[in-house]
């Protein structure tokens, strides 16, 4: 049975924790992510191969095992950092081997002519990069960036494994407490909707933005 | 540093040193042969035009050149310089890539595709190496930047991006682009074919302004038969990796000893 008083009491609990825990977490994680598979990206580009083969192979472990094991180990191995400064890095770190994968994309879509034209005009390496690549590349990234970073705001719940009190974890607890628990994960549910399609249209938006 | 190789070639000055010369060079791609024990030189301010079948390694020594392809074998000196290797106890050896820098600087292309940056603005494109390489200040870059996209017919689309640009307006703000580096050694690398046809006589004429009010050496890859005529002070035809024939334009154009050289024209005039 649907119960309206524990659907509107459950609001700002849930509320509090998406605004605390959730969205910080996204955040951070996401602008670690961005930042971290930017230098993945370059570093196996520019890295001779004997630092790049294992740059790789690290990368694809981490991208091919399960985020929640990534957590437990860090979170026991590192007992000094908190649950959320975990949660953050490993967040940051897992997303950003997929984030790695969506920008070498597309530094490859960038036309051999436009390194051949930086050579030819003898841009040192560092300002190809910054002034020619990485604009054009970015601006096709960042649709696939910005999906990366509503996957993980998606895979948020995670941190359940690591105790951080995050919102579907509060909703949990707030259905456990009343014998009921579809209003607080309904709540749950509709702040995710709410805070992924805003993002989603804003993504869009600053795609037309940084169009030429 | 041999200069004693190269008795035919007009137009030497400094003392005899080529401007450009090819010594013995090898490109392969793959099992492929492109280029196999090439000689030439080029004389300061000479203006020499590549033409031959595609596939005979035009382009590939323009690419070379710029340092744009890895050269199998051989060397190619710049005044006296080497480019990418160079002679070291009787060995050949690579250079590093900030010598490598210093040499090609002196060295200018335009490409087939323009190969403009589409995220800057023209202004910004032709800006871009003169501040970053040469290290001018960015009034200064601006300053004949704006001097060279008025040259070439465009001050009024400097706050233009590339993509608002015709083919012909993007190669002209190329050849800008490749000027306001003041290169010793311009290479033109098929520059037109790209262009719509009504498009091809205003960077041809812009070119032609240039070789006439400079004296920066060319390397041309064209088949504009009649600009090369107009620009060039030697004609070299390849065939297969090969100079099969080289002279004055008149007398190649008109009068080549070559068979394959005048099948070659038959077929493209």
């Amino acid at each position: 049975m649907w119960d309206n008083q524990l659907f509107l009491e459950s609001i700002p609990i849930l509320l509090e924790a998406f605004l605390k825990i959730t969205l910080v977490v996204t955040v951070l994680s996401s602008i670690l992510a961005a930042l971290l598979g930017l230098v993945w990206a370059i570093g196996l580009r520019e890295l001779p191969g004997w630092a790049a083969a294992p740059l790789r192979f690290v990368l694809d472990f981490i991208r091919m095992t399960p985020l929640p094991v990534h957590l437990l180990v860090i979170y026991y191995a590192f007992n000094n950092l908190s649950a959320m400064t975990v949660g953050v890095l490993v967040f940051g770190v897992h997303y950003s081997t997929y984030m790695a994968e969506s920008y070498r994309a597309g530094i490859e879509s960038i036309r051999k002519g436009q390194w051949e034209a930086a050579t030819a005009l003898s841009l040192p390496a560092s300002r190809t990069w910054r002034a020619v690549i990485l604009p054009q590349a970015i601006r096709n990234t960042l649709p696939s960036l910005g999906n990366w970073a509503i996957a993980m705001f998606k895979d948020t719940p995670f941190l359940i494994f690591i105790s951080v009190p995050e919102m579907v974890t509060k909703a949990r607890e707030f259905g456990g407490q009343n014998f009921s628990y579809v209003e607080s994960m309904t709540v749950a549910g509709v702040l995710f909707l709410v805070a992924s399609y805003p993002t989603a249209v804003l993504m869009r938006k600053l795609e037309k933005k940084l169009a030429y | 540093m041999p200069t004693d190789q190269t008795p035919d070639t007009p137009a030497q000055g400094n003392g005899g040193v080529p401007r450009v010369q090819f010594e013995d060079v090898v490109k392969r791609f793959g099992s492929t042969t492109v280029l196999d024990n090439l000689n030439f030189t080029v004389g300061h301010g000479e203006r020499v035009t590549l033409i031959g079948p595609s596939g005979s390694g035009k382009t590939t020594i323009l690419r070379l050149l710029m340092t744009l392809e890895h050269l199998t074998d051989g060397y190619i000196w710049v005044d006296g310089d080497p480019l990418t290797h160079a002679r070291q106890d009787g060995k050949r050896v690579e250079l590093r890539s900030k010598q490598i820098a210093q040499v090609r600087k002196r060295i200018g292309m335009v490409f087939q595709q323009f190969n403009l940056f589409p995220n800057m603005t023209v202004v910004d494109n032709v800006i871009e190496a003169p501040i970053h390489v040469l290290g001018q200040s960015k009034e200064q870059a601006r300053e004949n930047a704006l001097s060279l996209l008025d040259k070439v017919g465009l001050s009024h689309r400097v706050d233009a991006h590339p993509s608002q640009l015709s083919g012909g307006q993007q190669q002209r703000v190329a050849i800008a682009r490749a000027m306001a580096m003041d290169p010793e050694i311009l290479l033109l690398d098929e520059v037109t074919s790209a262009l719509d046809p009504e498009l091809v006589g205003d960077v041809l004429a812009v070119l032609k302004d240039v070789a006439a009010s400079t004296d920066i050496t060319m390397l041309i890859v064209t088949h504009e038969m009649q600009f090369a005529r107009d620009v060039s002070d030697r004609v070299m035809m390849f065939d297969s990796g090969h100079i099969i024939e080289e002279g004055h334009p008149d007398k190649i154009f008109s009068d080549p000893d070559h068979e394959r050289t005048q099948k070659f024209l038959q077929a493209v005039i």
